[in-house]
């Protein structure tokens, strides 16, 4: 499944077309979807399977149609550019080097799972009456983190309707 | 699209179908897989599909900007009123504990009510641009 | 012997990192702006990877607590990248519009063409 993932990603690299690109980008979305599953995050699954492969891709479709309006937009390989490969390959490299203090893929006894994981699991479905923990920590325990987040989404979507302009539209046609 | 007459009866048919689903994963949140995010995204994917079908004019009649724009705004006061009335009933700020006589149930009570709260936004957010994005294509 | 087991203990790992440079790659180099946004966003799906890779524990399963089993995943990166998703998608949209807007000023998305507009009007 990684593999397939890592030529979804060269794919979009290579292909010129833009729409073949926004379907491969959606196809990409799908197969990390189900690595999720196989990971045993079928919550993040189903988030990634709804909003990467659906709605993103309805979006990005829908710009593309936007932004090929008068000139039509030439599609374009993606260059070469030296400098960025360079600039890429030697982060990659680091990266690559400091995964190899990382503790080994699947190892039940890191920090990362002995901290508060093991307290949310034990507490949660006592504490909340919900036996997916996800969906505790998510409104419960974390209730402050997710209220920001519905802000960040609240502001986004007041975004984007303002620079899409449909309300700037109508107060000035009610002005005039 | 709307004269291709496939396209606009398995629309018609799958509309229900994507609607409940995204309720099921709503409410059916803390016990399965889901919760407001993504019962939000699936509810708006059933209008997205319903304009890519039947055209923006037709979506308008059925959810109105202002509608939406309540959305929008609703959910975060939703959610945000949750964790007021958990100041008021003399608790801390999203303390749930305090919305029902059993702390249990007001967990439960608390869990439900903002996980609707994500919900309504995140459904009307996506749909409202999704709307902006096709009308500013006329 | 030891060296595969060096290698699949991290494997995981390095193709999240490819996949992230892969993205980086799109986003510094592309002249495209849609092209920069799709990096972008194959950049943030491989760091979602990478969180429920750290959440994995082996001989685990989801975490929905059911009656007599033991062992469950981390529950707890699972629901930062829950969030992350979201507001991924938010931040996608306003990068889009922003696009669908520079079309509208310049008519064109493309870096190369848009910089000589810019430098002499």
């Amino acid at each position: 499944m990684l593999f397939f993932l890592a030529g979804t990603a060269i794919g979009i690299v290579w292909l010129k077309s833009l729409i073949a690109v926004v379907m491969l980008s959606s196809i990409y979305s799908l197969i990390s979807a189900g690595l999720f599953i196989a990971m045993n995050a079928p919550d993040v699954a189903l988030t990634e399977a709804a909003v990467g492969a659906g709605a993103s891709t309805v979006l990005l479709l829908a710009a593309v149609s936007l932004t090929r309006g008068r000139r039509r937009v030439e599609q374009r390989r993606t260059p070469v550019r030296p400098a960025a490969i360079f600039i890429v390959l030697v982060t990659g490299a680091a990266l690559i080097y400091g995964t190899l203090s990382l503790p080994p893929f699947g190892a039940p006894d890191t920090p990362g799972q002995l901290h508060v994981a093991p307290r949310y699991l034990a507490e949660a479905p006592a504490a909340t009456a919900s036996p997916n923990v996800v969906t505790a920590v998510l409104a419960s325990y974390r209730g402050f983190d997710t209220l920001g987040e519905v802000v960040v989404i609240f502001s986004a979507g007041i975004g984007v309707l303002f620079l899409l302009g449909s309300w700037r539209r109508r107060l000035r046609e009610e002005g005039e | 699209m709307r004269d291709n007459i496939v396209l606009s009866v398995v629309a018609r048919l799958l509309m229900p179908f994507i609607l409940l689903f995204a309720l099921y994963v709503q409410f059916h949140g803390e016990v399965s897989p889901g919760g407001g995010f993504q019962a939000g995204v699936i509810f708006a994917s059933a209008f997205v599909l319903f304009v890519l079908v039947y055209g923006i004019d037709a979506a308008e009649g059925i959810i109105p900007d202002g509608f939406l724009r309540g959305g929008i705004a609703g959910g975060v006061l939703l959610y945000a009123g949750i964790g007021v009335l958990g100041l008021l009933l003399g608790s801390n700020f999203l303390d749930y504990n305090v919305l029902a006589a059993d702390p249990k149930n007001g967990q439960h009570l608390g869990i439900v009510l903002i996980e609707l709260g994500v919900g309504t936004t995140v459904a009307s957010v996506v749909t409202a641009v999704f709307y902006a994005f096709v009308r500013s294509k006329r | 012997m030891a060296l595969t087991d060096a290698i699949a203990a991290h494997f995981n790992y390095w193709i999240v990192i490819i996949l992230m440079m892969t993205g980086f790659y799109l986003v510094i180099a592309h002249p495209n702006k849609i092209n920069k946004l799709i990096g972008l966003t194959i950049f943030q799906t491989s760091v979602f990877i990478l969180y429920i890779s750290f959440a994995y524990v082996r001989g685990a399963t989801a975490p929905i607590i059911v009656e007599g089993w033991d062992d469950y995943v981390n529950p707890l990166p699972h629901v930062l990248i829950l969030t992350a998703i979201v507001v991924g998608i938010a931040t996608t949209a306003v990068g889009l519009a922003l696009v669908v807007r520079i079309h509208r000023a310049f008519g064109t998305i493309d870096e190369d063409e848009i910089q000589p507009l810019l430098t002499d009007p």
